[in-house]
């Protein structure tokens, strides 16, 4: 299965302030391991939300685009890994392994990817033709 | 820590630690048939203490330790095989004097060296291909024996015996726990690359399939794939092996129908391939390419399943450069079934009379008769230069030849149907 552990934004990171050398160095080392395992598909960090926006959907269908940087830190991602494991139980081991990925209390937040299996039994065939029948539909109206 | 929290906590350490663990007690013993008992050993010894203790800090080190503490006390009893008796017994009393400071402290690139002399190990050809394969997933991969059968849809009796056999053959045949030398290691890399592909294609016929435990044998090989190259940076074949299967994995999404049918590469929807696979798959090629030396079956294979991923779109396919490529294979495998799909390449791109010589010249040598792919293969070309009546003749021999139901269907409706 696929997870996602998606690394939450710190003060430090929000004001584009690099890591230390040193927690560069175990970040390294620990992606390093997570590589060597196969366990690690992709990884990246992001940008302070100072250089992001958020478009916000309305009920009408109105679109409002906000500029950063946002409030809510905590709230806010990183970077993330893209995981392959066995179980979710093996990639919550990896993520307690991790250092710290910054001198505050911070979060990584863990979480499982849709696969199509995952669908199971309400991706029926029968629904996954009307699927099909719409995208072949909708490729046609473009 | 309650008795569930525990063993839960145990199976994702073990799943994280075991290979390791095995494989520097093998290093250490001589014999992977008694490294996995004492691995297991101290798999016992874990249940019963973290319950109460909680999981330790670092639990890969205490595995070792505790393993390692097992060995002694087996050593004491006398249960060790005679011969690895005395090599133990040094290692172990070494090991025991430096403590535990040593164990946390193991150079990464001597565990390293240790794993892949397992992974070598359990791959070793004085095994039969089936014993390797259950060895090295049981071993490298630490899958359980239920694990295994339910995945090679075999009996779990067999499959544990399987392993014992392979494990005796091993000891017997005195087969040395080591990284080979430079005379050896490229036979012994296919070996071990023969494994992990085997593993993969078991997965990959399954993935059509509703049986998602099989089809995570592909993610298993590829994990197997991906350590190898950890391990092993600098062998082409083995960068090869590892594009080959991100690349075919990326179109897992694809190949198949809302019925459950295969559907053929050049009418997959091409955005429902997975792009993170396509990425990996086409820099481990590059990689493969930077080293410099000649290409390999796999890095071959894998170039041309790169042309077909690089192509946005079938048409934007560059067949000229897959012919070239399937050159280069062909010369090196030769097999009719890479010159059946050379002389597809070579239809697609110098035009259906050059793809339709070759595979005439195919025909005659016999070697495939029977094979539903080349009266396919022919009826299309055929097809394609606007003689439909041969090409009907050629479908119906397909439909006739093949033994899936749904191909059939679609071979017999291109034999009769107007297109």
């Amino acid at each position: 299965m696929r997870v996602m552990a998606i690394v939450k934004a710190s003060k430090d990171s929000e004001a584009g302030v690099m890591p230390s050398e040193e927690l560069l160095t175990e970040m390294g080392k620990f992606n390093e391991e997570m590589v060597k395992a196969g366990v690690m598909l992709a990884g990246e960090g992001l940008h302070p939300s100072s250089k992001g926006a958020r478009v916000s959907f309305g009920g009408e269908g109105d679109r409002t685009v906000v500029d950063g940087p946002f409030a809510e830190t905590k709230e806010l991602i990183a970077g993330y890994w893209l995981m392959q494991v066995r179980s979710f139980d093996e990639a919550v081991e990896w993520i307690k392994r991790c250092p710290n990925p910054s001198d505050e209390e911070g979060e990584i937040e863990i979480r499982q990817v849709f696969e199509t299996e995952d669908f199971g039994e309400e991706m029926t065939p029968e629904l996954r033709e009307q699927e099909e029948r719409l995208r072949a539909q909708t490729e046609q109206n473009q | 820590m309650d008795g569930e929290d525990a063993r839960r906590a145990i199976d994702v350490v073990w799943r994280i630690e075991s290979a390791r663990l095995i494989a520097g007690l093998a290093r250490m013993t001589g014999d992977v048939g008694i490294a996995e008992d004492l691995a297991q050993d101290a798999l016992v010894v874990a249940l019963e203490q973290w319950p109460q203790g909680g999981a330790p800090d670092n639990p890969g080190a205490w595995l070792m330790t505790t393993a390692k503490n097992r060995a002694i006390d087996r050593l004491r009893r006398g249960e060790m095989a005679a011969r690895r008796e005395e090599e133990l017994g040094r290692e172990v009393e070494l090991r025991a004097r430096l403590g535990e400071v040593d164990l946390a402290a193991a150079a990464d690139d001597e565990i390293e060296d240790d794993l892949l002399s397992l992974i070598f190990t359990a791959c070793h050809p004085v095994l039969a291909t089936e014993a390797r394969v259950a060895l090295t997933l049981r071993l490298v991969g630490s899958l359980t024996t239920a694990e295994i059968a339910r995945a090679f849809l075999a009996k779990e009796s067999t499959v544990a015996q399987r392993i014992v056999r392979a494990k005796r053959t091993l000891a017997e045949a005195r087969v040395p726990i080591e990284v080979p030398g430079a005379a050896e290691r490229e036979e012994r890399l296919a070996s071990v690359l023969e494994v992990i592909y085997a593993i993969f294609n078991e997965g990959y016929a399954a993935s059509a399939g509703e049986d998602w435990i099989r089809v995570d044998l592909c993610e298993e090989a590829m994990r197997l794939g991906r350590i190898l190259v950890g391990l092993a940076p600098r062998e082409p074949e083995a960068l090869g092996l590892v594009a080959l299967m991100e690349l075919q994995a990326a179109r897992f999404p694809a190949r198949t129908g809302p019925g459950g049918e295969a559907i053929p590469l050049l009418e997959q929807d091409r955005s429902r391939w997975d792009f993170v696979l396509i990425g990996r798959g086409l820099k481990a090629l590059e990689q493969a390419e930077a080293l410099g030396r000649p290409l390999g079956p796999y890095a071959l294979q894998a170039a041309i399943s790169a042309c077909h991923a690089r192509a946005r779109a079938p048409e934007q396919t560059d067949w000229e450069r897959i012919a070239a490529l399937y050159d280069g294979l062909a010369a090196i495998v030769g097999s009719p079934v890479v010159r059946l799909n050379r002389a597809v390449a070579m239809g697609m791109a110098f035009g259906p009379a050059a793809g339709l010589e070759l595979l005439d010249g195919l025909a005659a040598e016999g070697d495939l008769d029977g094979y539903h792919l080349l009266p396919a293969a022919r009826g299309e070309l055929l097809e394609r230069l606007g003689r439909a009546e041969e090409a009907s003749a050629e479908f119906a021999q397909a439909a006739a030849l093949s033994g899936n139901a749904r191909e059939r269907e679609l071979l017999q409706a291109r034999a009769t149907g107007p297109r």
